[in-house]
C-alpha cells in the first residue's frame, strides 16, 4: 500500500461520506456545507491525478462561486434555520431502491470491460491547454471557447432580468393616507 | 497512475452520480435539488479526466469537455437561482409542491 493508494481511499472515502450527509442533512446550510467539503474533496482527487489546472479551476468556479451562489439564495429566501421535514418513507425506500439497482446495474456493465490503460505517461500543461483552446487547426476548441462565452453573457442577462425587482411606481406613494394628522 | 486501477475511479465517479440521483428523488426543496444536481455534474468530470488520463494520455479531449461542463453547470446554478429567487417572491416558499399553478 503506497502512500499514493492511502491517500486516494482516504480522499474516496471522504468525498462519497461527506456527498451523502449533503443529501441526507435536514438542514439547509449543514447541506450546502457538506456539499461545500465534498466539491473540495474532488478537488484534491483532481490534484492526486495531477491534473492540477482542472482543481483549480474546480475550487476558483465550483467551491468559491457555486457553492457561495448557493449560500447567499439560502439567506435570501429566508431557510437558513429551518429543519426540513422528512420525505415520506416509502418516498426513501423507493428511491433508495432504485439508486441500489440503478447503481448495481452501472457497475456490472462497466466491470465487463477489460480496460487497457495507455502505456505512455501524460503531460499536460497550462500553456498546451491554452494553445489547443484558442487554436483553429486539427482539434482546437477556438468555436467552443467563443459560444462558451456567449452562453455565459446571455446567462448573466437572463440572470439579470428573471431576478430584478421592479421598482413600483412613485406616484403611487404619494398620495399615500396621512394627510390628515388632526382625526 | 499504475497504481490505482481504473474501475477503483469509476466507482467512486458512479457512487457519486446516484448519490445525486438520489438526493433528487428525496428533497422537495428547490436549493438541495440544485445541489443533489451539482454532484450529478461533478461525476461525470470525474469520469471525463480519469478515461481521457488512462485510456487517452496523448489527447486532451477530456480536459476540455471538464473545463465546458464547469463553465455551463456554473451558468445553469445562477440561471436556476434566478429563478428561485423570483418564484419565492411570489409564492414565499421554496418546496418544489407548491409551485403547481400551471397544472390543469
Amino acid at each position: 500500500m503506497t502512500a499514493y493508494q492511502i491517500i486516494f481511499y482516504l480522499l474516496a472515502a471522504f468525498i462519497l461520506s461527506t456527498a451523502v450527509l449533503s443529501v441526507t442533512s435536514r438542514k439547509i446550510f449543514r447541506s450546502a456545507i457538506w456539499l461545500l467539503f465534498s466539491l473540495t474533496g474532488i478537488a484534491g482527487l483532481y490534484f492526486l491525478l495531477q491534473v492540477e489546472f482542472i482543481a483549480a479551476v474546480q475550487i476558483i468556479v465550483y467551491v468559491g462561486g457555486i457553492v457561495v451562489l448557493v449560500i447567499f439564495s439560502i439567506f435570501l429566501t429566508q431557510q437558513a434555520g429551518r429543519k426540513m421535514p422528512n420525505p415520506p418513507m416509502i418516498r426513501t425506500v423507493a428511491s433508495l431502491l432504485s439508486v441500489l439497482f440503478g447503481f448495481v446495474l452501472t457497475w456490472v456493465l462497466i466491470s465487463q470491460h477489460n480496460f487497457h490503460t495507455a502505456a505512455n505517461e501524460f503531460n499536460w500543461t497550462v500553456s498546451k491547454i491554452g494553445l489547443q483552446m484558442t487554436g483553429i487547426g486539427k482539434g482546437g476548441y477556438a468555436l467552443p471557447f467563443e459560444v462558451i462565452s456567449m452562453l455565459l453573457l446571455a446567462a448573466m442577462v437572463g440572470c439579470i432580468v428573471i431576478a430584478i425587482k421592479v421598482p413600483s411606481a412613485v406616484s403611487s406613494s404619494k398620495s399615500s393616507p396621512g394627510t390628515n394628522p388632526d382625526q | 497512475m499504475n497504481e490505482i486501477p481504473l474501475s477503483h475511479l469509476l466507482f467512486v465517479s458512479t457512487a457519486l452520480f446516484f448519490i445525486g440521483i438520489f438526493g433528487l428523488f428525496t428533497r422537495r426543496n428547490m436549493i438541495t435539488m440544485l445541489m443533489s444536481i451539482e454532484l450529478i455534474l461533478n461525476s461525470v468530470n470525474i469520469n471525463f479526466i480519469v478515461f481521457n488520463k488512462y485510456l487517452y494520455p496523448e489527447k486532451m479531449d477530456g480536459i476540455f469537455f471538464t473545463i465546458f461542463i464547469i463553465a455551463i453547470a456554473a451558468a445553469e446554478a445562477a440561471v436556476a437561482i434566478a429563478i428561485i429567487i423570483n418564484l419565492y417572491r411570489s409564492h414565499q416558499s421554496i418546496d418544489v409542491e407548491d409551485a403547481e399553478e400551471m397544472r390543469y
